[in-house]
């Protein structure tokens, strides 16, 4: 799993709704695992907005990833801040360990990058 | 027609030895290829660039590498974890989820340009344990995925109804969840090309824009490339003229399975005489 997808992910339990801790989800002894991917800057700057910086941020310290505090005014022009995010949320995978909700505290294991996000029938 | 989802829940349906099946034949893969090609068709992306996308029920990738050639970027979730290890193995470039549809999904509000499935929405219409209501699974579907689509995205769906009543289950409570839309036929006059598509939209892209129906695809013409199907053996029968094959338990078949075998290096094979497959006398 990429680390854009997990930027996008939240705990989805069924009584678990605290916003702040639903999301991010907590990474748990992972393995990481670097993938080279195409770049596209277009896309890039468009999902821009989609991302939680400050649950990437947070997710990134976790991982001792290093990232720039701030998005740049201009991210379309800065080729050096799209080349670590690039890096970052789309050729960084995750390839074992688990995933932690902090409001509820269900964990989704993840094994060979495919997380497994099965509820048990009170979850649902 | 056999349905798979009355015989066993998808995740045990799709084993390991029927995922094989399923990845390896060239017919299937042939007609999922297809009809993913139809369905990321009508979900009249624009041009520009590789977009963000779902693929809900993604099994072993064959729809994922439909989406990888176009470079999309891809998420996928299925039930069935032999599925997804194929799917792994052929290192597909999408992020692959071990998810049930019917939980709903745990998406952020906004996350993706579009969404396709092809062939899975009827297996949700089953209750394969005591707890499953599918109405209720329907719905905690089809809201979440709602929340998780950009606004004016949407999201298409190929499947097989088993009866006008599940076409209008399905579509009343994707209606209810906010989505318009509807579904699109492609072929409704041929019976074994007939597809239908569930052509659903999360709200409009700009205000006061309505989103319009795309038109089924309606002769065989219009197909180019797809997967053929003739009757030439069914119709040279008619006409009298002699198929390729000659017809089982006749005189002429027995020499000719005679023939194949001497062929192939088999021993033992008895002499042919003017005695082979001649007609005993009628007996009383």
């Amino acid at each position: 799993m990429r680390l854009i997808t997990h930027n996008m992910l939240k705990c989805h339990v069924k009584n678990c709704t605290d916003p702040d801790k639903q999301f991010p989800l907590r990474f748990k002894d992972v393995q990481l695992e670097q993938i080279e991917a195409d770049r596209n800057d277009e896309f890039l700057v468009r999902m821009l907005p989609r991302i939680d910086w400050a649950a990437l941020l947070k997710t990134a310290k976790e991982l001792n990833i290093e990232l720039p505090d701030k998005v740049p005014e201009s991210p379309a022009d800065d080729g050096e801040f799209l080349s670590t995010l690039h890096t970052v949320i789309l050729e960084t995978h995750v390839k074992d360990g688990s995933m932690v909700c902090d409001g509820c505290g269900h964990e989704y294991k993840i094994t060979n990058g495919i997380p497994n996000m099965l509820l048990a029938e009170h979850e649902i | 027609m056999s349905r798979p989802e009355h015989i066993a829940p998808p995740e045990l349906f799709y084993g390991e030895t029927e995922a094989k099946k399923y990845t390896g034949n060239s017919r299937i893969a042939a007609i999922q290829a297809e009809m993913t090609l139809r369905a990321v068709e009508l979900l009249n992306l624009e041009e520009d660039g590789p977009y963000y996308l779902l693929d809900i029920g993604c099994g072993s990738g064959l729809s994922g590498e439909i989406l990888d050639e176009d470079g999309h970027i891809w998420a996928g979730m299925d039930i069935a974890p032999s599925m997804l290890d194929i799917a792994a193995e052929k290192d597909v470039e999408g992020d692959l989820f071990l998810q049930d549809i019917g939980q709903g999904m745990g998406f952020r509000p906004g996350t993706f340009d579009g969404a396709i499935s092809v062939s899975v929405l009827q297996w949700l219409c089953n209750a394969d344990k005591a707890e499953n209501k599918p109405r209720y699974r329907l719905q905690q579907f089809f809201s979440t995925l709602f929340m998780s689509l950009q606004r004016g995205a949407r999201a298409v769906f190929q499947f097989y109804p088993e009866n006008d009543s599940q076409v209008d289950m399905i579509m009343g409570i994707a209606m209810k969840c906010g989505f318009t839309g509807g579904l699109v036929v492609d072929y409704p006059n041929s019976k074994k090309a007939r597809k239908f598509y569930l052509c659903l939209f999360a709200g409009q892209t700009a205000p006061g824009q309505k989103q319009e129906l795309p038109r089924g695809l309606d002769s065989i013409d219009q197909r180019n490339d797809s997967v053929a199907y003739t009757d030439a053996r069914i119709q040279n029968q008619r006409r009298g003229k002699k198929t390729r094959k000659p017809v089982k338990d006749t005189a002429s078949w027995i020499l000719h399975k005679k023939e194949l075998s001497r062929k192939r290096g088999k021993e033992g094979i008895p002499l042919d005489s003017k005695y082979t497959g001649r007609k005993r006398k009628p007996r009383f």
